[in-house]
């Protein structure tokens, strides 16, 4: 079989160009224009859009259906899907029904846990694993089959992607996981937000020597600091984030009404050094509710017109 | 063991508050090591109620007994006379214990005043910590012995998530990553290659996903 699929992303990355993606945060609601709006500010300045699972534990609108809104404006979905909520026969039936609305990216994730969100009561389902979801999905492009070995009619065929955090411990695990990821058939990459850049050098070292940047494509994530304060709260209060010390006093160094600008221009020196990082190949930028910034960002950067 | 917690005693007037005449039926086993519900607590608990009953002005009158196990009828058998005498009995068994009085003593209510909390160890004097799920299919061998579907907020088979650092849990810094647990034994086993291998989905037909278990030990049987 060995069906791929034929996305922009996919095409971008596998013709060796640098690729940029963004993310959308669907709504805690069933409003769609605001998934539309965020689309508009996004179109033409990314390669395709990252379309959150229901992030930080928290009910929003699903990742499917702003996918398909997406989809509908000619933005390029990655539809990010989480092992939290679903079990193995629910997440199936929606990568199968992902893939018939035209969504042809995945991202496999764990999730956050439910105790992070607005509804900490709620049960948790982790039936399978990340790397489990991954292997699922590769089966079923590879082999066309779902996880009990049913032939399908018309298999899935998804660009997968992974998430990796190379500043979470153990690090010297976090190579051997990411190779685990890329053996259970991830396609691409997109790492935590990079603020710590020599930690993030030292692990794709590890990567390079290992082979595995041959293998997959390594999206490097950044995140625009808005304040200090942002900074500080990046560092002590989300789990497996990194922002040095040296970073957090830069940006209280300036004057308040300049830590917006200070904060992207941090962004603008990441993306520079990561573009000249041996087996990146492209960024990931999470400007979370903050959409309006993709487009300067990517400009800024010199990285327009998107192919 | 089988580790609980006794109810609040708020909770616990609350389940006895129609009947005038309940026995505290203590468990000598798991419930006893854990101080939930062994001879001493029954004693505390009884005085306790007996107490606060008085305080509202509700008369109650509380007997009090323990047995060696609550779970199985030879032992259940023991508290008999003093069950039949109640028109209650509050256990302080765990759930198991709780449901074998229920199925033996059909007409008298029989009420949980333990909640069962997990299976677990003694980590230090009056600690204790979930060590095991039950999941019928254990997998110790290769994680080194740490437990990953228990010990893991996200039940991950397949090593860390991203927020595990310093060794912690990011769900409650107080918890100890399983993962980082089971690297670091992994390593003085020199059996780091285990986790270079993919872990499949489990299956969780051995679990209680499959329905209440049963087993059946055909060679004891008699």
């Amino acid at each position: 079989m060995n069906m791929k699929a034929s996305g922009k992303l996919q095409e971008i990355l596998s013709k060796g160009e640098f690729a940029v993606t963004a993310e959308c945060g669907p709504p805690r609601g069933a409003n769609s224009e605001i998934v539309r709006k965020k689309g508009e500010l996004l179109k033409g300045y990314v390669d395709a859009v990252n379309v959150t699972d229901n992030q930080t534990a928290i009910v929003r609108m699903s990742s499917i259906a702003a996918c398909t809104h997406l989809l509908q404006m000619g933005l390029e979905p990655v539809m990010q899907m989480v092992t939290r909520d679903r079990n193995r026969i629910a997440l199936q039936s929606d990568i199968m029904g992902a893939y018939s609305l035209g969504i042809t990216n995945i991202l496999c994730l764990s999730g956050d846990h439910q105790s992070f969100g607005s509804q900490p009561d709620a049960l948790n389902v982790f039936d399978i694993d990340s790397m489990n979801l991954i292997r699922t999905v590769q089966t079923m492009r590879e082999q066309g089959k779902d996880m009990s070995g049913f032939e399908l009619k018309g298999p899935p065929a998804m660009f997968i992607g992974a998430a990796a955090n190379p500043f979470a411990d153990p690090f010297e695990y976090r190579v051997i996981r990411l190779a685990k990821k890329i053996d259970a058939g991830a396609d691409f990459i997109q790492t935590q937000c990079i603020y710590n850049i020599d930690r993030f050098k030292e692990w794709i070292k590890m990567a390079r020597e290992e082979g595995l940047t041959e293998k997959v494509h390594i999206l490097g994530g950044v995140t625009p600091l808005k304040s200090a304060g942002m900074a500080k709260f990046m560092n002590n209060k989300v789990a497996g984030m990194d922002v040095p010390e040296s970073l957090i006093k830069r940006i209280a160094g300036v004057p308040k009404e300049e830590a917006v600008k200070e904060g992207l221009k941090i962004c603008q020196e990441t993306i520079a050094q990561l573009r000249e990082i041996k087996g990146v190949h492209g960024i990931h930028i999470m400007a979370i509710e903050w959409e309006e910034i993709v487009g300067e960002i990517v400009e800024e950067a010199g990285l327009l017109p998107r192919p | 063991m089988i580790v609980g917690e006794q109810k609040p005693i708020s909770e616990i007037k609350e389940i006895i508050a129609p009947y005038k005449k309940i026995l505290i039926l203590g468990c000598g086993t798991c419930v006893k090591t854990c101080f939930a519900g062994g001879e001493d607590e029954v004693a505390v608990l009884a005085s306790a109620l007996r107490l606060a009953c008085k305080k509202d002005g509700k008369e109650i009158e509380i007997e009090e007994f323990t047995v060696e196990r609550q779970c199985e009828d030879e032992f259940i058998r023991e508290g008999a006379p003093a069950i039949s005498r109640n028109e209650g009995v509050l256990s302080l068994a765990c759930g198991a214990g709780v449901q074998a009085l229920a199925r033996r003593f059909v007409k008298i209510p029989i009420l949980p005043g333990v909640n069962t909390t997990f299976i677990g160890v003694l980590e230090k004097q009056g600690v204790f910590t979930e060590e095991c799920s039950g999941c019928g299919d254990c997998m110790l061998a290769i994680f080194g012995g740490i437990c990953p579907f228990t010990r893991c907020a996200k039940k991950l088979l397949n090593g860390p998530c991203g927020g595990s650092q310093n060794g912690k849990c990011e769900v409650n810094p107080e918890t100890d990553c399983a993962w980082q647990l089971i690297i670091e034994r992994l390593k003085i086993l020199g059996q780091m290659d285990n986790l270079r291998a993919y872990v499949p989905p489990k299956n969780w037909q051995t679990g209680l996903s499959g329905g209440p278990r049963k087993l059946v030990r055909e060679d004891h049987i008699i």
